[in-house]
């Protein structure tokens, strides 16, 4: 763009991804023109560091899903003659046993199959309802916008976390189900709001009105004329939303309001680890670390995503 | 505000205070003639409202102790562990964020970036456990006190404001890593985008010294959005709180919390809600009276 002011102190990447940007602008005007999404995928592709995230996310993925086939031992199975042992190769305890001799490796294993399990039906809950939510405050506003900003403003004003404890004491967690659930019918409002604005400006925009003289239903216009329009955010949205409900739910458990034995999660390893950290120090540091691993991956990721689907909404 | 207390009204007491377990239907019986529990939710909303204002929240359900006395001290216990935090992870996250918008693309930069991450993907629970584990394998080795890992104060100490230090170095540790990963990527964003603005450019064209265009010039704009950030994250910061207090034993809000969450007191956790809820609104007139401080031109008539 002409008016696009370049700082004297623009490095390499970023004249690349100004240059980039420039050539969305001039998508039409190239003989071999990209669709937004082949443009946002090569962009993905190059981000060094989300990339790497994505393979090491994937292995972490794949070798939680097919837990029966990779972990040592059973969740709960003991392995008498090694009891409170420390990392070790031998006999395969590469992340220590506790004192019962129960396999720390095999138990991260099928805890993070849980947690990723709770994180998706997390995301894929919130953003179905905060796209729609959202989507539907954005298009129409008067009263339903007006409540659904209530509300928001509710989550902002008390602790998220003490909601959250609150309904799952009272309604009853400790099935990874139920966790999920209820972590997912409250964690739709960020992006509700998201959406919201994307469909406040979307709704002025000449090809809307389009749509709205060719006869077009509302349902139409919001569901395959906006909303296909709002999908970077969400995308972004719902990718740094599995790392939050993995954080969530990993507290929730840990302080034993959430998922709860006999079923494993890492926040319920965490907390059988504790009483023995300075003794079996293993038994809290390896499910600790898995989430440390599996969040930061998520949230690089997330980053690439940003970059490559909406630059607006960038945090530099 | 109204609609946030009305909601808190009608979803608490009736459906919950059935599911306390080990109650005898007597004690039941009492409990919700006491409470008003057989009038009609208007009606009890009312009486709640009343309670709060007149009876300062009234008394547990069980056991029908006064709520407030406890509350108040657990709010004074807590307020001095988040101001401390806070006010740390402020002020670090400023200068972090300041200096990687300086060196932009420098090895600091990267590092806090690296570092930030981390903080956005470190559960904070595990966090304190890990401090609080290297904290004790550190006395049991040297058996040097650096720090304690439980509780607020020691029994009869000798230097009561060390001891004092001692005890919260950690929590605060704990409270103000997220915060500071938070807010130090908003102020290198902000310090960024204002650095690049034209009146920058004309401060320097002038020949102002650098120091003076980063210090006074940039700086004052760009803490804008770090206020706003601190001020909307104060309820997620009390949140932290309850985990936090709960494994280093701080008798403030948090540990409150988780105490009559398990003893399932719902009365005790409505004024819970309600103190925390005022908390933070007060939290967002302090940013807006912050506003007005730093930027002159922002006036509220």
């Amino acid at each position: 763009m002409t008016d696009q002011k370049i700082p004297a102190t623009e490095s390499v990447e970023e004249a690349q991804t100004r240059l980039a940007l420039d050539s969305v602008h001039l998508e039409g005007l190239e003989i071999e023109s990209l669709t937004q999404w082949q443009l946002a995928r090569r962009k993905f592709f190059q981000h060094k560091l989300a990339m790497t995230s994505l393979v090491i996310l994937t292995l972490v993925f794949l070798a939680a899903l097919f837990a029966d086939f990779i972990a040592p031992y059973g969740f709960a199975e003991p392995d008498v003659p090694n009891r409170s042992i420390g990392p070790t190769l031998e006999a395969q305890h590469y992340f220590g046993t506790d004192k019962i001799g129960r396999d720390y490796f095999s138990r991260t294993l099928f805890g993070t199959r849980t947690s990723i399990y709770v994180a998706f039906i997390v995301a894929g809950l919130s953003t179905a309802i905060g796209a729609v939510i959202g989507g539907i405050a954005g298009y129409y506003g008067g009263a339903i916008d007006n409540i659904l900003m209530r509300i928001t403003d509710l989550f902002l004003t008390i602790p998220f976390l003490a909601i959250l404890l609150v309904l799952s004491a009272f309604l009853g967690a400790g099935s990874p189900v139920r966790v999920a659930v209820i972590l997912g019918l409250l964690f739709w409002t960020g992006l509700a709001r998201i959406v919201r604005g994307e469909f406040l400006s979307l709704r002025e925009k000449e090809f809307v009105e389009a749509a709205k003289v060719l006869g077009a239903s509302d349902k139409r216009i919001i569901f395959r004329h906006i909303l296909p329009n709002t999908m970077g955010p969400i995308i972004v949205n719902a990718t740094l939303t599995v790392a939050a409900a993995i954080l969530v739910e990993a507290a929730l458990s840990f302080l034993g309001f959430g998922v709860q034995p006999p079923f494993p999660a890492l926040g319920v390893l965490i907390a059988e680890g504790q009483d023995s950290l300075t003794t079996l120090w293993w038994l809290a540091t390896f499910p600790g670390l898995t989430i440390v691993l599996i969040a930061l991956c998520i949230n690089f990721i997330g980053d690439g995503l940003r970059d490559a689907l909406d630059p607006k909404q960038r945090v530099k | 505000m109204l609609v946030f207390f009305g909601m808190t009204a009608v979803t608490d007491p009736i459906s919950q205070i059935r599911l306390i377990p080990n109650v005898s239907q007597t004690t039941i019986d009492n409990i919700i003639a006491r409470k008003h529990l057989d009038e009609p939710v208007i009606v009890q909303y009312g009486i709640w409202v009343k309670d709060v204002f007149v009876n300062q929240f009234g008394n547990t359900a069980l056991g029908d102790k006064p709520i407030w006395p406890d509350l108040s001290r657990a709010i004074g216990n807590t307020l001095q562990l988040v101001f401390v935090s806070e006010l740390i992870a402020v002020v670090l996250a400023v200068i972090l964020g300041v200096f990687s918008a300086k060196k932009q693309y420098s090895f600091f930069d990267y590092a806090t970036t690296t570092v930030s991450f981390f903080g956005f993907s470190v559960p904070i629970f595990w966090f304190a456990l890990i401090l609080q584990a290297l904290a004790t394998t550190f006395f049991l080795k040297t058996g040097i006190r650096l720090v304690y890992t439980f509780g607020q104060s020691s029994f009869q100490p000798e230097n009561a404001f060390i001891d004092q230090i001692q005890h919260m170095v950690l929590p605060v540790v704990t409270l103000s890593y997220v915060s500071i990963a938070t807010y130090s990527r908003y102020q290198r964003a902000s310090m960024l985008e204002v650095l690049h603005s034209d009146y920058v450019r004309t401060a320097r064209a002038k020949g102002v010294k650098e120091r003076v265009v980063t210090m006074k010039h940039a700086l004052r704009n760009a803490l804008i959005p770090v206020v706003t950030i601190a001020a909307l994250s104060f309820g997620a910061v009390l949140g932290g709180a309850v985990i936090t207090e709960t494994i280093f034993a701080w008798p403030g809000m948090g540990k409150l919390f988780v105490d009559a969450l398990v003893r399932g007191e719902v009365f005790t956790l409505m004024a819970w809600l309600m103190v925390t809820a005022v908390a933070v609104v007060i939290a967002n007139l302090v940013a807006d009276i912050v506003y007005g401080w730093l930027d002159p031109r922002i006036r509220y008539d």
